[in-house]
Order: structure tokens, then sequence, then C-alpha cells
């Protein structure tokens, strides 16, 4: 039920983002989602890829400082509250997110948001426990 | 004007021999009372007894910083520690500082020195002399203080920083004699400048600027903005701190005070004593300290040694400014910044082989340091907060081991450049 996140560390100065797109983008590989943290120095870029492994290999090998962290994919009904509904599932878990992103998808009657939490396990059985859809890794990849 | 005619003036001969005398009652201590130097002087075949004129110095070992290192904290004192009545210490290459003692009668000498050099500068009695070098371990301001106070001036222990405060008293107090360093002086010059005030309507005679390299173009812009005779000290803490040397009136190098130390100029590469005025690396022994007698202690600054006659009347040989160092020591604010002791913190933090770059700038006449490093995979975290934790931790662990503040950058690998795979540790970009 996990999906493998790989993050790259980013000064803040130009071309570096077009740097990491190319060389992926070289390599065959398709970003299914992204998102940036930022600071005035630095930022954190996160993607979600069709293959995280060979992605990791390659943006380390073109000297990135490159990390993988395991995220969970969670289906959002696609109205008002839809999200509202998924957060509070956690909070009464006392579940803290650490930061969470919406999926890049062709035409669908469904969100996918994308949730960095601490406790992976417990996020997932309190999520499932109320009938909401994670998405496996082989699922997101394929997307 | 002198503040000690006999000594500041005597002939050559007369402080030569005065010299000769006081290095072998040196040599014959350190070899009674400091296990390092006997070690070091039986090892090498000498005896007290074998140094008979001025030239046998050069026979002497070298003592470098790392011997103090290795001593530390008190194992080069020739004295016990009840006779040690304050220490100070200065930046070490690594986290632990590099310690010096001072008996009683040290603390004399150097205040003796320090007045000396006041009365250099034109100080008398009657003269208020705002002390805004720091006070505490730096030697600065405790070595001017008791100095000025030893002259009978009235002295304004203000310390550093704190501009407003330092522009105010320097107005209600009719500060004449100003000591700082020559950056921190033109910066309050230009903090004075933007409140209004004209400088020129207050009493300041003299500036006794030391603790960092400076240039004839700062003296210029000192003199004129702050409309007073700038004049360059010199000294260093394992020597006995400011007061080694002084400029005079004629602005034509610094008088190193020679009945208390004996300077040697060496070429850093060789050891090697090169012929005078000659470039290369000072070498100054000390003849008259009781607690840290140093013999041949290499200070790693460059400079050249004048022996012409001065026209002040001071026979004593003068240096000239120091124009650069013979290893990777910074000095920035006043404090000496060694590379290797940022490095000593992030191998604290776990990093095996730490690529670092110290930047140093000067903006507005203030020096600011920021130390750039590569986030390796070990250290990096998916999360903001993780790594601004990193910068924060980093940051304080460095201000606390250097002693000034600095801004810690993370920047991705190979953002450092490598020359022969050998890492450039420092960017300076000050014009001074």
């Amino acid at each position: 039920m996990k999906v493998k996140q790989i993050s790259i560390f980013l000064e803040n100065k130009s071309g570096r983002l077009a740097q990491v797109t190319r060389v992926l983008g070289d390599n065959g590989i398709n970003i299914r989602a992204l998102a940036i943290a930022d600071t005035t120095d630095f930022g954190i870029l996160r993607l979600i890829v069709n293959d995280p492994d060979r992605a990791y290999r390659v943006l380390k090998e073109a000297g990135f400082t490159v990390s993988a962290t395991d995220v969970i994919a969670v289906e959002v009904v696609d109205e008002p509250g839809g999200l509202a509904g998924v957060l509070a599932v956690l909070q009464e878990a006392s579940l803290n997110i650490e930061y969470l992103y919406a999926f890049l998808q062709k035409a669908s009657r469904a969100a996918l948001v994308v949730f960095r939490v601490e406790q992976l396990d417990e996020a997932i059985a309190a999520l499932q426990a109320k009938g909401i859809r994670i998405l496996s890794g082989e699922e997101v990849y394929a997307l | 004007m002198y503040w000690d005619r006999e000594h500041e003036t005597m002939s050559r001969e007369q402080l030569r021999a005065l010299q000769l005398e006081r290095l072998q009652l040196t040599i014959e201590r350190v070899y009674r009372n400091v296990p390092f130097y006997r070690q070091r002087f039986t090892e090498m075949g000498i005896k007290p007894s074998s140094v008979r004129s001025l030239e046998d110095l050069r026979r002497l070992p070298f003592t470098t910083k790392q011997d103090l290192r290795d001593n530390y904290p008190f194992g080069l004192f020739a004295v016990p520690m009840s006779d040690v009545v304050r220490v100070h210490a200065s930046s070490g290459t690594t986290g632990k500082p590099t310690v010096v003692g001072y008996t009683r009668n040290d603390i004399y000498t150097w205040a003796e020195l320090i007045a000396r050099s006041l009365v250099c500068a034109g100080a008398t009695k009657f003269d208020v002399v705002q002390n805004a070098y720091g006070y505490g371990l730096f030697t600065g301001g405790l070595g001017l203080h008791f100095g000025a106070e030893r002259l009978g001036a009235t002295v304004v222990p203000v310390s550093g920083g704190n501009t407003q405060r330092q522009l105010m008293l320097m107005q209600d107090f009719g500060t004449t004699i100003l000591t700082c360093t020559p950056s921190y002086a033109l910066y309050m010059a230009e903090e004075g400048q933007k409140m209004g005030l004209d400088f020129k309507k207050l009493p300041l005679k003299a500036g006794i600027f030391g603790a960092e390299p400076w240039s004839e173009r700062m003296r210029r812009q000192l003199e004129e903005k702050l409309d007073l005779m700038a004049l360059d000290i010199y000294g260093l803490s394992e020597i006995m701190g400011p007061g080694v040397a002084m400029e005079c009136a004629e602005k034509q190098g610094m008088h190193i005070w020679e009945d208390h130390f004996i300077p040697e100029i060496i070429d850093p590469a060789t050891g090697e004593v090169l012929p005078p005025g000659e470039e290369g690396e000072l070498v100054i022994t000390t003849i008259t300290k009781e607690a840290f007698p140093l013999i041949r202690y290499r200070t790693r600054d460059i400079t050249r040694l004048d022996p012409e006659p001065c026209a002040c009347g001071r026979t004593h040989m003068r240096i000239k400014r120091i124009t650069g160092r013979s290893d990777d020591m910074l000095i920035i604010r006043g404090v000496n910044v060694f590379p290797s002791q940022v490095e000593s913190v992030l191998l604290e933090f776990g990093e095996t082989e730490p690529h670092y770059l110290l930047v140093v700038d000067r903006k507005a006449n203030l020096d600011n340091l920021e130390i750039w490093v590569e986030v390796a995979e070990h250290m990096f975290s998916d999360t903001v907060r993780k790594l601004e934790d990193l910068e924060h931790r980093l940051r304080e662990r460095i201000e606390s081991v250097l002693g000034i503040s600095a801004r810690v950058k993370l920047v991705e690998p190979n953002t450092i450049p490598r020359s022969e795979g050998k890492a450039k540790r420092v960017v300076d970009r000050r014009q001074i």
C-alpha cells in the first residue's frame, strides 16, 4: 500500500529543476506527480515516477543528493468536502501529516492525493477502516 | 614623547646586550621548567649554555601552534598555576582554543608596553580612551584596558558592539582615543555620519586600530571620516596580546618592543632566517615573559623588518604591515578563524569527508561569514523542517567553536570547486 517517492535536494538557482527533468527524460522515466517545498536557500523536489528505483539510480549518478521515502496515495472523491473527509480520519487517529500534494491525473471522477505521515502503517489502517481507497505502488507507477 | 625613554631609545648595542642577557635567562628557565622545551633541546643537543650570542638563536627549534595544541591547556606554562594570575585564549585550529597565561609581572609588563604604545599615538593621562575591543578571553579588551590605566588615562571599557551606544558615549564623554578593529571604526564612522554626527567637532585625536589586517587606503578613510590619526597596532595572544609592536606618528611601520621580544623573519618553506628587509614569516621569541615564554614562535604572519632608524627617535626595529599568512587562517571581525575548525564541527555531525567552503565578504565595513556545506545523502532529509533544523544546529555549533556568527548554507554536491582533488576551503572577497 506504500508508494516510493523520490526526493531531490535542490539549491535555489536557475536551471536545477530543468536538469533533473532532463536526466529523467533522457532515461525514459515518466513523472506522475511532483511537488516542491522550498526555503530561501534550497528546495526539496518530491517526485512520483513510473520507475522509482531507476530514477533514484540515474539521479544519483548525475550527482544529485537523492533519497527514497515511502508515502501513501489516497483516492479522494472529487467533490466538495472530499479531502476534508480524509483529513478528518487522520486527525481522529492523531496522525500528523508532514506534507501532502495532489496528483497530476487524466480526467477521472476521483482525485489522488499523496500523503507523507510519520506512522504510515497506522494511517493506512485508519483510512482503510473507513473504506477509503489507497492505491498500491504498482497501480500508481502504472497510471 | 616617550613612555619609557630609557628602553625605547637605548642604543642598538645596549639593546642587543640586554636581549642576549634576557634570552639566556629565558632559555635557562624554559629548559628547567618546561618539559617540552627540555626534551626538544636535548634531542637537538642544545644546552642553555650553548646560547652564547644572539646569532645562536637561529639554532634553536621553532615553536608552532600545533605544539600549543599538543600541550593544551597549560602544558607549556613555566610557572606553577599558583603564580598564574590570568589566562586568555584564542582560536585553535580545531575545537580547542589556544590558551595563554600571565603572572603578575607579565600583566605589569603588558600594561607597560600598552602604555608605550598609547604614548606612540600621543596619549597622556588627560586622555579619554574608548576601548571598543572585546573584553573576555580575547586579549584585545583587557590588554588595552590595563595599559591605558597604567598610563593614567580615563578608560571607557565599552567593549565591542552596540554602535549607537558607542557613538553616544563618544560624544558625551569626550573620547579622545578610540581603540578597536579598523573595520569596526569605519563602520562607526559611517553610522555616525548617517545620524548626522560631525566628527570634526568631536575631540577625537587618535585611533589605535588592530587585530586584523588593514591598508593605507583604510587609513586615509579612517583619518578623513573620523578626523583623527589612525595608527596600527600588532600583537597576538600567544606572544602577549596587543602591544607587541606599535606604529608611531611617523606611520612607517610598527616598532616591535625589542627589549621584550626578539623578531626574526624566516622563509616559511625552509625555516631559513632571511636577511633584514626581506619579506617572510615573522618569528618571535619572548625574553621577559614568566608564565608562558615562547622560543621562536612561528606567528604565520607575513611581513618585513625595517632596521633603519626612525625619525621618532625610538631605536626598536619596525615591522611593516602584515601582508598575509603562511597558513590558511582568516581574521573575521578581529577573530582568528581556521577552516579546520569548521571541518571539526562537520566531523562531529558525522561527515566522513566534509565538503565545505568559507565565503567571507565585507559589506558596509562589516565582515560576513557564510559557510557552504554540501548536503551528503546521509544528511539529507525529505522534510524542510529537518533540513532547517540541521542548518540551525550546524550554525549554533560553528558559532560556538569559532566565536563569531556565521550563516550556514546547504548546497548541492559538487558545488564547491575542487582543484586536483583537494577542495578549496576559502573564498575571501574582502577589499581591505
